[in-house]
């Protein structure tokens, strides 16, 4: 049975745009998790900064709100301290693929098992509109008065590069589709990437909500999840129709499956220990 | 009695291994020992040497003068043979040894090569310095079992005897002793005490001179369950120990100043979450890249307030191993107490030197954890920044009770840990963080007062420089000066007891720092208007030795 969705509610006010993308996503993330019976203790919300980054604070779950850039390494310390949390960082184009980049790749490599919502509208909303790792070449923004002048990051190529063991899109309109994939991202034993296409009604005036509606397309549920060079393929297309789903699942070991005391054993945080335990590693001393 | 050996080489012929060794068996013959590293930032060749002092009484640092040196290449004769003391010897091949007196040159190479293996070449060195020095062969198979791998250990014993016979006994050392102490470096026993101190969780980067830290941490991760995590830059490093206390557990990381830099901004997220951590760092010569393995104290000024903004901090320098391994526990239980930032300072000079000390006393320890066991009063609508009375709020592990969730947050926040702008929350939370420097006063440690009481000359040292200090004010009132020193452990707050008590009766006062700016002196002045009439500066990354404090007090103080 699935939990009330008011019990994610939090009281207080919101500081984002109306219209922002960012609602829809919200409403599917208090959704998903109440269709998995995640109590709001069992998951921790982690975020960087910008207006994505705010999620934690609009939803009622344990949260971490910190640094620009830096939300996936604390993430991966709570994780890796308390194993039995349901992780899901909440963050932005700017943040994850611009200032977070190094942080980015490497947690890819380490495959903690995580869920990272990146919400991407191409532009960054925070600071008013300046361009944004994803923004296209060419567009003009406050900041790029005669239109970017360098080539956007594609995420989902980028992580299926980089050996992510989930690569996925979505978009905020798209509300039972993106439902569907952060389940699905949700019960992944690993590292999960969810670039979440999302309009910015502020400061992205050329991807629109109806932009994104006119030019994305759900990809064909046959899909083979596990064949990495049509995962690639998928990736490239974007002028024709922007592909959405889960472009590539594989399960790999994770950071934990790999320390066997961690894997096997309680979560770091019950580990019993007192100092007496230590005194045994003098006669490396003696 | 008391010697000293310098073992001298290029990086990559092993003579880490060999002072390793060397040490563990003067230790071994039950005499007080300390030992300090010279290493060059390369991984082969170089020159690289370890200075090994002994003696039947303790000892706080190295000196200068050497009784035998062990040369393995010709770089350590032209460095340090005008080092050797009168009636000193040279240990070299046969090939290096000139006519210059007290040069043995012995068949070092040309025996290991009939034992089979070149490398051995050391070994038969040390068997020859042992005997020198008079010691029996007696207990030395433990130290062998040890300091060499089993596949290498018969050859190395066979070369240790080989070279035994080489000399006659040269040096009277007394007699042997039982061995009741353990020798560590500093490095070994910061982390040694934070596994004592419930280290759960450790991310850092490999920065010389901090990385042994973590290479020890690594080692035990099986066998104590804890979790240690090469991180992917240094911003990286302090972030996941956030996330990792933040989530519950002890979390720790250790840097040397550039990471350090790169962790500042971070400092100032523990501060505004009130995430309980402890960061060291190792210092070495900035700025930049500077000199990556010689040693320094000329972070100081840098740590009181790095970070944007103001945070509430709690600075402690380490003086040697043994201040060391307790000092990281407690820093850890304040982090934990007070849900604060804590820096421990420590250097290269501090990490990289070994001395012998009496076993560390695990008994008297305590994990303080100050963590909410019960359900708390406000679970439906948790309030992880509370403000309470003195300002500590409840800390819960999140996940730990069915309904309450807590919020830590970046931005200024309310007591649910909701952003806000309101100036009323922001005085609030403001007098809420740094009042834990108020509170920190009261169990502040003061400086360790050294010397004769009443002194005229009053010298002010922190940290490592602690031992050479110690030993140079023994030296000056056995000559009958009337010298004293602070040597400060805790920095920050400023512990003002001690010092305004000695500092109103000296005649002059004397900062004594590795560093150009004189930074402590600028601390005391800034904050007790206490000014120091003379200072006593190193900054060429190395480190000070009682004689030279001594030889540069006479000349530019007294």
């Amino acid at each position: 049975m699935a939990l009330d969705i008011k019990t994610y509610d939090m009281i207080g006010d919101n500081a984002w745009c109306p219209g922002c993308g960012n609602f829809d996503i919200l409403a599917v993330l208090k959704q998903t998790l109440a269709d998995l019976e995640l109590a709001p203790h069992e998951v921790l919300m982690v975020s960087g900064i910008g207006q994505a980054a705010k999620t934690p604070h609009y939803i009622n779950a344990n949260g971490f709100n910190g640094l620009h850039g830096r939300a996936v390494p604390p993430a991966v310390g709570a994780k890796l301290a308390n194993k039995d949390l349901q992780v899901i960082i909440s963050t932005g184009d700017g943040d994850t693929y611009g200032e977070g980049g190094n942080h980015l790749l490497h947690n890819i490599r380490r495959n903690v098992d995580l869920v990272h919502i990146v919400h991407d509208n191409q532009v960054y909303g925070l600071t008013k509109g300046q361009g944004s790792p994803t923004t296209s070449l060419g567009q003009i923004t406050s900041m790029q008065l005669d239109g970017v002048k360098v080539n956007p990051l594609n995420p989902v190529s980028m992580a299926l590069g980089l050996g992510c063991t989930f690569v996925a899109r979505s978009f905020s309109g798209a509300r039972e589709h993106l439902s569907g994939v952060l389940k699905e991202a949700i019960k992944h034993p690993g590292y999960a990437l969810v670039d979440v296409l999302q309009n910015c009604v502020s400061f992205n005036k050329v991807n629109t909500y109806k932009w994104y509606q006119d030019h994305t397309y759900f990809i064909d549920p046959d899909h083979d999840r596990t064949d990495l060079q049509k995962a690639f393929k998928l990736a490239q297309e974007w002028e024709q129709g922007i592909p959405l789903g889960i472009f590539y699942k594989v399960e790999r070991p994770t950071l934990i499956d790999r320390i066997p005391w961690l894997k096997e054993g309680k979560p770091l945080i019950d580990r019993a220990w007192t100092p007496q335990d230590a005194k045994r590693f003098l006669a490396d001393f003696q | 009695m008391e010697y000293s050996i310098l073992v001298g080489g290029a990086a990559g012929q092993g003579i880490e291994t060999l002072a390793g060794a060397l040490e563990k068996i003067i230790k071994a013959k039950g005499f007080y020992l300390f030992s300090n590293k010279d290493y060059m930032s390369r991984v082969r060749g170089g020159h690289n040497f370890t200075q090994i002092r002994f003696s039947d009484s303790p000892l706080t640092g190295y000196w200068p003068e050497l009784d035998i040196i062990m040369a393995f290449d010709a770089e350590t004769l032209k460095l340090h043979s005008e080092r050797l003391k009168k009636g000193g010897y040279i240990i070299c091949d046969e090939k290096l040894a000139g006519e210059k007196p007290g040069l043995l040159g012995l068949p070092l190479e040309k025996s290991a090569k009939e034992l089979g293996n070149p490398r051995v070449a050391g070994t038969i060195a040390m068997g020859a310095v042992a005997k020198l020095l008079g010691f029996s062969t007696e207990g030395l198979e433990e130290v062998f079992q040890k300091e060499y791998k089993e596949k290498i250990r018969e050859i190395n014993i066979k070369a240790f005897h080989e070279g035994y016979q080489m000399v006659t006994p040269l040096f009277d050392c007394g007699p042997e002793k039982e061995d009741r102490q353990i020798l560590i470096s500093g490095n070994q026993a910061l982390a040694l005490g934070a596994l004592a101190g419930g280290v759960a969780f450790y991310s850092g980067y490999p920065m010389t001179p901090s990385t042994s830290i973590m290479t020890y941490l690594s080692e035990k991760q099986a066998e104590t369950g804890i979790v240690v995590e090469q991180a992917e830059d240094e911003i990286a490093a302090i972030n996941m120990a956030i996330g990792a206390s933040y989530a519950g557990v002890r979390a720790m990381t250790a840097t040397s100043g550039g990471g350090f830099s790169l962790m500042t901004e971070a400092l100032g997220l523990a501060g505004i979450t009130e995430t309980p951590l402890v960061v060291i760092n190792s210092m070495r010569p900035g700025p930049a890249t500077g000199f990556p393995t010689r040693t320094e104290q000329g972070d100081l000024s840098f740590i009181l307030s790095a970070g944007h903004g103001e945070i509430p901090r709690m600075v402690i320098s380490v003086k040697n191993p043994e201040d060391g391994f307790y000092q990281i526990q407690r820093a850890l239980n304040l982090a934990d107490k007070y849900q604060l930032l804590v820096i421990v300072l420590s250097d290269q000079f501090f990490g990289d030197s070994s001395r012998t000390c009496l076993p560390f006393d695990f008994d008297s320890l305590k994990i303080e954890r100050y963590l909410q066991k019960d359900l708390p009063e406000d679970h439906e609508h948790h309030l992880r920044y509370r403000l309470t009375e003195n300002g500590i709020s409840p800390r819960v592990i999140p996940g730990k009770f069915p309904g309450v969730t807590v919020l830590a947050d970046s931005d200024e926040h309310d007591e649910r840990g909701n952003i806000t702008e309101s100036a009323e929350m922001r005085i609030a939370m403001m007098e809420k963080r740094m009042n834990k420097l108020k509170l920190l006063q009261e169990e502040l440690q003061e400086p360790e007062y050294l010397g004769v009481e009443n002194p005229q000359y009053l010298c002010i040292a922190w940290g490592s420089t602690q031992g050479p200090v110690q030993e140079a004010i023994e030296i000056l009132n056995k000559e009958g000066i009337a010298i004293g020193a602070l040597v400060f452990g805790d920095i920050w707050p400023l512990p003002l007891k001690n010092l305004e008590k000695y500092a109103a009766h000296a005649e002059k006062i004397i900062n004594i720092e590795q560093n150009y700016l004189g930074q402590m002196a600028r601390l005391i002045r800034q904050e007790t208007g206490i000014k120091c009439t003379d200072s006593i500066l190193k900054y060429d990354g190395r480190p000070f030795n009682a004689y030279e404090i001594v030889q540069r007090l006479k000349k530019e103080v007294f």
